[in-house]
């Protein structure tokens, strides 16, 4: 088991490393940086901008500008960003934490949701409910998580029922504990809603795929044979052996979750990482734009791990793997 | 191929052919402008007139500003224009090569027909839908050829040679995997110049989408690539002599292809997708031109999400393109 764990965080650290790499070779690519811009004004002397060209090191050459950044990581401070004139840490450290957020309660609501629809169409297979169903996962899985995410924008809007844009009302700081909470629930309900109609097609289909199979094998009949109640052959056994594709399902889904989610807390205003990754780039602020895009392959690294881990602990097969 | 699958084969084949023909079957230029007609509702086509006369030719009324202008636009009885077919228009080109002024259909001057309303500019809503089509479906369609076409040449060398070449190819695709697909997107497009004429953009576009995303048909192709040369016919041929090219164009490229034929079906959606999201968010197709994505960023104004449906439409379209696609991706798949 600690093993395991040794080695899946040694390869995600080499994966980080990787990925760091690979985004600052992009960035030399680059044409034109945040100073840039500001030689383009004309209140900014030029040697203001050759001034602070040199104080942040972008005249350096790339390896060594990468091994200071490094560096910077270790402090925590992620590199400097020249939009906010302050580290890029800091900045990120809350947005990530909202995008952690909003991701981990979609996630698990999409998951509440998706086994009981799943195992319900796979037992009603092939009757009315199923083909509603099918249809409806069909329709939805066509439909543009933009467009989704709009809808429900524009639904919140027109309503009035739930808060739009941000994370929080603009009194918030002078709310109780209780009427805080309140105020960041409301705030969630429409993007989480967002996120979880734009990962639950996907996700009922593969239960529902899955349960097929595990109602369809021998076990099944032989338990029916020896009376074990309807109920708990399906939750209790069959729903078990269909567990194990879908926990690492779980992993593979967290990737599209959090591409979605980039999506809708643009769209909604959710201050994640998303909004700050658009705001970085549109300011071609290098820095800012490493940022979230680390932080995103993190969050994404730490969900396969963890989806790892869930397997590991689910099905007995892959225990015997791993010891071996 | 099941019936299915056929009829949104048929379906795609169309929309492709309509929006190929935008210049045409568009009345007017997708960056034509009526300042005086901003975000007209859809014409209401009329076939009885004032006195009650039945016409067979549909006609629309002129939109004169409503006594009120907060409720927006009112017909003006008096002045109507009937729909003609093949009139003469602004010019476009054909196939980029000569000039055309024919349009299928559209109003005589200075009438206007904005059959899907119009947006914020004033300009004609189908005209940019149609040419918006032009952008993000071929956008998608090519690509999700420059993604399946990279991926699987390296996924086949990875998968044919072995050794080392497989271990940097595929250590390299699992880099490009660690990261979430949409912000590994945005960041390549961060490194890339703002602001650009619109055919580079598109270029620029297709080919970011595209090689960005090469790693999971690599995946796909190296794991065909693996299995076929262990094959009794592939290492029949090999031991008489057979090069490495020879092998991969002759046995290995065949095998994937079907497999990357049902890939594809499920990229391009995917593919067209990721334009319209980088042009919604302003980092694709700019203004003027006409992309799905730049049409749905209005829709970023909360007046625009709620006032005006017809606003929705480049949105709406996406739903059965994409149903036909997933249709299609299943008839391929129950087929091989």
């Amino acid at each position: 088991m600690i093993s395991l764990v040794l080695r899946r965080l040694a390869h995600s650290v080499l994966l980080l490393l990787g990925v760091s790499i690979l985004s600052f070779a992009l960035t030399e690519l680059a044409p034109g940086n945040f100073f840039d811009e500001m030689r383009l004004s004309p209140q900014i002397s030029p040697e203001t901008v050759a001034a602070l060209r040199a104080r942040y090191g972008i005249d350096r050459p790339a390896s060594e500008r990468y091994l200071r950044w490094l560096e910077s990581v270790a402090t925590g401070e992620l590199g400097y960003s020249f939009a906010y004139g302050q580290p890029v840490g800091p900045l990120l450290r809350d947005r990530a934490l909202h995008t952690l957020a909003l991701a981990s309660v979609a996630t698990l609501a999409a998951w509440l949701l998706a086994i009981p629809l799943g195992v319900g169409f796979a037992v009603a297979r092939g009757r009315w409910p199923d083909r509603l169903g099918s249809a409806l996962t069909a329709t939805l899985l066509a439909t543009p998580e933009l467009v989704i995410a709009l809808l429900l924008l524009s639904l919140a809007v027109r309503s009035g029922w739930l808060p739009t844009g941000g994370m929080t009302s603009s009194g918030y700081a002078d709310l109780g504990a209780w009427e805080k909470a309140k105020d960041l629930a409301l705030h969630a309900v429409a993007p989480v809603a967002a996120l979880v109609l734009g990962i639950l097609p996907a996700l009922v289909r593969h239960v529902r795929a899955g349960m097929i199979d595990a109602l369809a094998a021998p076990f099944m009949r032989a338990g029916r044979a020896h009376g074990i109640p309807r109920r708990r052959l399906v939750f209790g056994y069959a729903l078990r052996a269909a567990a194990n594709p879908l926990v690492s399902l779980l992993g593979f889904s967290i990737g599209s979750l959090l591409s979605m989610s980039m999506l809708v807390e643009v769209v909604m205003g959710w201050p994640g990482l998303g909004p700050l990754l658009l705001e970085a780039i549109l300011a071609r602020d290098l820095y800012l734009v490493l940022g979230p895009v680390m932080a995103s392959t993190l969050l994404l690294l730490a969900g396969n791990c963890l989806a790892d881990l869930l397997l590991y602990a689910a099905d007995p097969r892959i225990r015997r793997e791993a010891a071996a | 191929m099941t019936g299915t699958a056929r009829v949104a084969a048929l379906f795609l084949v169309a929309v492709h052919v309509i929006v190929v023909l935008a210049g045409f079957l568009a009345p007017y230029d997708p960056a034509t402008q009526n300042r005086r007609l901003p975000f007209a509702p859809p014409a209401r086509l009329h076939f009885v007139d004032e006195q009650g006369g039945f016409h067979s030719r549909p006609f629309v009324y002129a939109l004169v500003d409503a006594p009120d202008r907060a409720l927006g636009y009112q017909e003006e009885k008096s002045r109507a224009f009937p729909v003609r077919l093949f009139v003469e228009g602004a010019p476009y080109r054909v196939a980029g090569v000569f000039t055309a002024r024919t349009h299928l259909f559209g109003v005589d001057e200075p009438g206007r027909l904005f059959l899907l309303g119009s947006d914020g500019l004033g300009r004609d809503q189908l005209s940019r839908l149609l040419h918006g089509g032009q952008i993000s479906l071929f956008a998608g369609l090519l690509a999700a050829a420059l993604s399946l076409g990279l991926g699987s040449a390296l996924g086949m060398l990875a998968g044919f040679h072995g050794r080392w070449v497989d271990a940097v190819i595929m250590r390299l695709a699992e880099l490009f995997m660690a990261l979430p697909w949409l912000y590994l997107l945005l960041a390549v497009r961060a490194f890339l110049p703002l602001h650009m004429p619109p055919a580079q953009t598109f270029l620029l576009l297709v080919s970011v989408i595209g090689v960005v995303d090469w790693a999971r048909p690599a995946r796909l192709a190296r794991g065909i690539a693996l299995s076929v040369r262990e094959r009794d016919f592939v290492r029949a041929a090999r031991s008489f002599g057979a090069g490495s090219l020879y092998l991969i164009r002759r046995h290995i490229a065949p095998e994937t292809a079907s497999v990357v034929l049902t890939q594809a079906a499920l990229l391009v959606p995917q593919y067209v997708l990721a334009e319209v999201t980088l042009s919604f968010f302003g980092l694709g197709v700019a203004e003027p031109a006409a992309s799905w994505g730049n049409m749905l960023g209005a829709l970023q104004q909360y007046h625009v999400l709620v006032s005006y449906w017809w606003m929705w439409i480049p949105g709406v379209v996406l739903v059965p393109v994409f149903m036909a696609y997933h249709a299609l991706a299943d008839g391929l798949r129950a087929r091989a």
